[in-house]
């Protein structure tokens, strides 16, 4: 089967030598056929609905709440859900649905700049090092070792830790680590491109290397990086949530999912929709975006998807 | 060959854990601000005290010098004095690590005692309802924010049946001597059966906790390598010889499934290390990681300095007894 967006050679360049493009260099450029692509399925058609409605409902947040997110009314304290406060209310009295929709847009935030910022430093690197090679990419190699050395979270609290809360340190907390997954991925599919024919025939014909990283090889591994892009969105949400837990996430004048939950511990017992309700916000998002990455993985870079 | 390979291997780790350490003296100089002012908070401090620690903490010398005394220090197993509860730091993690450790084998055994046969059974039936309730649990428990699930489970569990106790590592009005640290191993010592029953009955929300979100992960790679090796020749090779389908299952496919699962359960032990932080803090749980986040809240640098080289120098550790343990177990591995 010929995988989609497989298709002709890209008009004015260098007809006779453009291999066949091995993930479809230009299924991302038409986003309509990515698009029809996942509705063509139930399940990846349901999870571009629900983050959808998410990324809909984060945006027009301030139209759609019924309340300020941060509005204290101690008279309606641990107010169970009701018409007036569909999700209750928290120990202030705040009402747990507005909270909860604004919520998303510190998630949704996080994890598409700390996605943003991870992409952007690994695949600048990782591209840079494949085609420079020498000292750069071996102090670049050294510095991934040194991180992998910390487990993911541990490494966030650290840093959190030292910087103090704030919503741009979870971010650059979450970024400092996360690049090197896209620096390994770039490198190495920068090196595999490297080699090819099309990519000799630039170089004889005497572009410059910064011209065939950007113009030649990066549209050839684009897709796979818009990939493991979309699937880590997910895991940077709970990263960012399980630090606002803690309480040294994002700070507490900020509605964030995680520190809602945290927030609502105190009041288990007695108030259950104080935790569940943004915990459950979390796991429907992260879910639809997992398994719409799943989904555009199936369609985008069929080589790597599972069975 | 291959005693070449794991002595190559753990050379390598040898300088990562150097740079660990590196990393972790300068994480002192990321704070926005004189340390020792900083750790002692907002409180009227004599001038005289803060030069004190100043010098006690080095930080009165040139970097390439505190760097020195820093790893001087460490090769002596001395990793400072807490400024907050005035006790050595070595100790501070010493009496929390038990805990801990204890948490990550319940964890790793309710993931292993859950993922192998969900794995197993969805990988003999293939696209049956099994297969499918399989690989769609996994798919949430790969979604779910541990913290957030835990929460669950002591509503569940704990206040609507009152069933299971919510928090701490066993009832406080049972007391063990301790001798190992342990709690179960120093229940058992005592002879104990009230403590016994106690820990294990405080073990189970937390462990269930992540164990259940590890198995996830699990199940699908045990899944994976099972209908991997299920086609191989040697498993054909058995059924001809005509032994019991379960012998062939369990002693031919098995066995060589597990190989796989074993190196991404390894590429996992982060997220586990990470995980334990999150359950401590739910469960109020005594140990690292709680004392870790509590360290944070104190503003007790040193104690947060010294456990996340902890963590970092038993990831790279557990990383590579995994892959020891793949070279060894792995026969195709001569010669590689």
């Amino acid at each position: 089967m010929i995988p989609a967006g497989a298709g002709p050679v890209r008009a004015g360049a260098m007809p006779f030598l453009y291999p066949v493009r091995r993930h479809g260099g230009r299924a991302l450029s038409s986003l309509g056929r990515l698009a029809a692509g996942v509705a063509r399925e139930p399940v990846g058609g349901a999870a571009a609905v629900v983050v959808l409605a998410y990324i809909a409902g984060a945006a027009l947040a301030p139209v759609i709440a019924p309340y300020s997110p941060t509005a204290a009314d101690l008279a309606a304290r641990l107010a169970p859900p009701s018409p007036a406060h569909w999700f209750g209310t928290d120990a202030l009295g705040r009402d747990v649905f507005s909270r909860t929709i604004y919520g998303a847009r510190v998630s949704l935030l996080v994890g598409l700049l700390t996605v943003g910022l991870c992409v952007a430093i690994g695949t600048v690197l990782g591209m840079a090092g494949a085609y420079v090679r020498g000292w750069p990419d071996a102090a670049a190699a050294r510095t991934v070792e040194l991180l992998q050395a910390f487990p993911y979270l541990i490494f966030a609290v650290a840093m959190m830790a030292f910087l103090g809360p704030g919503f741009w340190n979870v971010i650059w907390a979450l970024a400092l680590k996360g690049w090197i997954e896209f620096y390994r991925l770039a490198r190495g599919e920068t090196l595999a491109q490297a080699g090819r024919e099309y990519v000799e025939a630039a170089r004889a014909m005497g572009y410059p290397a910064s011209w065939i990283l950007v113009s030649e090889i990066l549209p050839n591994i684009a897709n796979t990086v818009t990939v493991v892009a979309l699937l880590r969105l997910g895991y940077f949400m709970v990263l960012e949530a399980s630090l606002s837990f803690l309480g040294i996430g994002i700070p507490p004048g900020i509605p964030a999912w995680g520190s809602m939950i945290s927030e609502g511990r105190n009041v288990l017992f007695i108030a259950w929709w104080v935790s569940t309700i943004p915990g459950l916000a979390l796991l429907v998002l992260v879910l639809g975006v997992n398994l719409l990455g799943e989904r555009i993985r199936e369609i985008l870079d069929p080589h790597t998807a599972s069975e | 060959m291959r005693w070449l390979r794991i002595v190559h291997r753990m050379l390598l780790a040898v300088p990562v854990a150097a740079g660990v350490a590196v990393l972790a003296f300068f994480s002192l100089h990321l704070l926005p601000g004189d340390p020792v002012q900083i750790m002692l908070g907002d409180t009227n401090t004599s001038g005289a005290t803060i030069k004190t620690l100043r010098h006690e903490l080095h930080l009165d010398r040139p970097l390439h010098v505190q760097l020195t005394l820093f790893f001087a220090q460490l090769a002596h197993g001395d990793l400072g004095t807490s400024i907050v509860q005035h006790r050595p730091v070595a100790a501070l993690i010493a009496e929390a690590l038990p805990a801990t450790i204890e948490l990550t084998v319940a964890t790793v055994a309710v993931a292993v005692l859950i993922a192998v046969p969900m794995g197993l059974l969805s990988a003999l039936r293939p696209r049956s309802w099994v297969d499918r309730a399989v690989l769609s649990t996994s798919l949430l428990g790969a979604s779910m924010p541990a913290f957030w699930f835990g929460l669950l489970l002591i509503l569940f569990f704990a206040v609507n049946a009152r069933l299971l106790p919510t928090s701490g590592q066993i009832d406080p009005a049972i007391a063990v001597p301790p001798v190992t640290g342990f709690l179960l191993i120093d229940g058992v010592l005592a002879r104990s059966g009230a403590a016994v029953a106690s820990t294990l009955r405080h073990l189970v929300l937390p462990s269930l906790t992540l164990g259940v979100v590890f198995a996830a992960v699990l199940a699908r790679t045990v899944r994976s390598s099972m209908m991997d090796v299920l086609h191989r020749r040697y498993v054909t090779t058995a059924r001809a010889k005509g032994l019991p389908e379960t012998a062939v299952v369990i002693k031919h496919a098995l066995r060589n499934a597990l190989i796989p699962a074993l190196t991404v359960a390894g590429l996992q032990i982060g997220e586990l290390l990470g995980g334990n932080m999150i359950v401590e803090t739910v469960f109020a749980w005594p140990g690292l990681g709680r004392l870790v986040v509590g360290s944070i809240f104190a503003r007790d640098y040193l104690v947060v300095q010294a456990a996340v080289m902890l963590y970092a120098i038993t990831y790279v550790a557990a990383n590579l007894a995994v892959d020891v343990a793949y070279t060894v177990l792995d026969p195709r591995m001569e010669g590689a």
